[in-house]
């Protein structure tokens, strides 16, 4: 089975953000698998396991990304795609997946797997966006998946509820937390990873014209919220701080 | 300039959902002085439009059919693309709902448009309409346009206000029969979990426990003050994992996106994916024991003690102001 993981490569939104030029501030950032990544590629590799075939990863970003690509490489995935953006001017969601679309043209794939969203920019956009420019179904947030011949049957959340789909390959799916748990890279693998195939491809190498695949958005502005004063810890005795608290909610908040 | 609007209409339970309204009223700001007209499928449904026009479309577009009876991609993207070809609106506003967010991204593809997702504010600013939507996990908010051709843009629940309901309103109902062709994907069963009642993400009062609950009769008092309050019961990740109460009530990056006016947070430390979830919220109170957990970071009210003292006594104090 032909297996692939789109993947990127995001900022850890854990750590602390800041803005500067308008722009989120690349220094001091923390830069990591996007996680629903990790719960992409772990399933691509139990499905490798289960049905042979290989698992190809697959970025559209900067040369930096090689470091989330080894990682990917580390956790089982057998070779890694990297697809430079520097020749781009502009990148958005129309962007990335008209790149990834290019790409996957004249590939043979049985299924490609990718996040639910990214943490960072947060539109969940990308995984769609690409099964209708190849043309292939899409089920979005998936929490279970088993392939019986070109048979697929998904579990999916759907704000809550569970939807069972039935489907078949070729098919992009996207996953949700829940779908399993992802592996950490042993270090055999780490040491492995270093040897398997990265290929990095620039636009030329996909026959795209960048004004082809010019953003469709422009942001216009970037900006923290503003700071919230500290919030009022209330003290006294337990009984006190809960009647000054429906009184403030009621007078101050004026929320009850 | 005047443009025309589709917005995407949806129902659970055989009722609209408020987001439908909200988008009408994102809708009309677009428009800017044009027409807003609404789209509801299904495969009944007509006896639902008049109320979208009670909330402002100007007229309404049923498409019904046995085969969008559930939501399926294909489906509805068929039902979708069929009428905006025939329309040709200039904007289009989505829920940023699980169908919102499904559909919304498979059209843009197909319309070769961009598509601003998760929008939580919108402003005029010359003849262009700027979006606001929250990234890096709500810690960041950025301010987005369209460049050119069709605006289409997902809205986050309980942000824009709906216009007033206005029942003396009328508009045009029209049914539109649209061709369902081939489904490749197929909906053999939907396991409902999310209970009834109100809608985590459109309720006004939530009440959300965490791991510090520490069992599914800790949910309890939560749910006793929950009642007084006319609120609904939230969750964090923590524990849902540890099977206190069930997934359909997490709050946060994978589960619901809320916005209350009010969101008390009981026994939950406060972490970046359940702070995605709700750090929009109007006024946030928080009950923990420890007081270097970081939902006091963004609570404005916090209660420093054990939350089973102080939420029964929350749900007693309420109960004598609220008579
Ligand atoms: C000046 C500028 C520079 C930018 N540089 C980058 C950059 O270097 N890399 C970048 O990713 N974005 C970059 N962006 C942002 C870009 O617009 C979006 O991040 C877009 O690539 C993905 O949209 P999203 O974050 O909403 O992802 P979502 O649509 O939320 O992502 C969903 C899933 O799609 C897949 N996916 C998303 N992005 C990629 C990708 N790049 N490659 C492979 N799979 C992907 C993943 O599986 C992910 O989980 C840049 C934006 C600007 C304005
Ligand atoms: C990809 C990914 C996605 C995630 N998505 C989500 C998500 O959508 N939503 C989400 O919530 N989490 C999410 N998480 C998990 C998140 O990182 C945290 O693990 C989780 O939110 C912790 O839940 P908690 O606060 O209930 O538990 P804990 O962190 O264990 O906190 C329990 C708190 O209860 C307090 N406490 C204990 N006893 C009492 C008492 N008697 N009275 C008062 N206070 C008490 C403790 O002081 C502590 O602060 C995600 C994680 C990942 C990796």
């Amino acid at each position: 089975m032909n297996i692939f993981v789109i993947l990127k490569r995001t900022f850890d939104t854990e750590e602390k953000i800041s803005v500067s030029n308008n722009r989120i501030s690349e220094d001091s950032a923390e830069f990591i698998i996007n996680p629903y990544d990790e719960y992409a590629i772990e399933e691509a590799i139990t499905l490798k396991d289960a049905h042979g075939g290989t698992v190809t990863v697959v970025t559209v970003g900067d040369e930096d990304s090689e470091k989330e690509l080894r990682t990917a490489l580390a956790m089982g995935a057998d070779q890694a795609v990297l697809i430079s953006n520097e020749d781009l001017d502009s990148q958005d969601q129309f962007t990335t997946s008209s790149v990834l679309a290019a790409y996957f043209k004249d590939k043979e794939y049985d299924i490609i797997l990718g996040g639910n969203v990214a943490i960072d920019n947060g539109t969940g956009q990308v995984g769609p966006r690409l099964a209708e420019l190849l043309d292939i179904p899409h089920v979005t947030t998936i929490t279970k998946i088993e392939i019986n011949g070109t048979t697929v049957n998904i579990e999916r959340d759907v704000e809550g509820d569970l939807e069972k789909i039935e489907t078949s390959l070729p098919l992009l799916v996207t996953a949700q937390q829940g779908l399993n748990e992802p592996r950490y890279p042993s270090l055999p693998g780490i040491m492995k990873a270093k040897k398997k195939p990265l290929e990095t491809l620039e636009l030329d190498d996909l026959d795209i014209d960048e004004d082809d695949v010019e953003a469709k958005t422009k942001t216009v502005e970037i900006y923290l919220p503003p700071k919230k004063e500290a919030g009022k810890i209330l003290s006294g005795d337990t009984a006190d701080q809960v009647k000054e608290l429906v009184s403030l909610l009621r007078n101050e908040a004026k929320v009850i | 300039m005047a443009k025309k609007v589709l917005v995407l209409a949806e129902s659970r339970d055989g009722a609209l959902r408020n987001v439908s309204f909200e988008a009408i009223a994102a809708a009309k700001e677009i428009s800017g002085g044009g027409e807003v007209f609404a789209v509801l499928c299904g495969d009944t449904v007509q006896s639902l439009a008049n109320e979208l026009i009670h909330y402002g479309a100007d007229r309404v577009l049923v498409a019904e059919n046995e085969k969008l009876a559930n939501y399926t991609t294909d489906g509805y993207y068929q039902a979708l693309k069929q009428i905006i070809d025939e329309e040709t609106p200039e904007a289009i506003v989505f829920g940023h709902t699980s169908l919102g967010k499904d559909l919304s991204p498979r059209l843009a593809a197909r319309l070769e448009s961009g598509l601003i997702s998760d929008v939580t504010g919108l402003e005029q600013a010359g003849e262009n309409t700027v979006f606001t939507r929250p990234v890096y996990s709500g810690k960041a908010f950025e301010k987005k346009l369209i460049n050119d051709g069709l605006i289409f843009v997902t809205i986050r629940p309980n942000n824009i206000a709906p216009l007033e309901k206005d029942e003396s309103r009328s508009g045009e109902v029209k049914s539109v029969s649209v061709e369902i062709k081939d489904l490749r994907t197929i909906v053999k069963e939907v396991v409902r979990k999310a209970s009834t009642g109100v809608d985590l993400s459109e309720a006004k009062i939530i009440v959300a426990g965490g791991r510090g609950v520490k069992s599914e009769d800790g949910f309890k008092p939560l749910q006793e003050l929950a009642d007084v309050l006319g609120a609904a019961v939230g969750a964090s990740r923590g524990a849902c994992d540890a099977d206190y109460c069930d997934y359909s009530l997490q709050i946060g990056q994978t589960g619901k996106v809320v916005t209350p006016d009010l969101y008390i947070a009981c026994g939950i430390s406060g972490a970046i994916q359940h702070l995605a979830g709700m750090s929009n919220s109007k006024v946030i109170v928080a009950i923990n024991k420890d007081p270097e957990a970081s939902i006091f970071s963004v609570a404005d009210y916090g209660i420093v003690g054990d939350l089973f003292e102080v939420v029964p006594l929350l749900t007693e104090e309420f109960k004598k102001v609220l008579v």
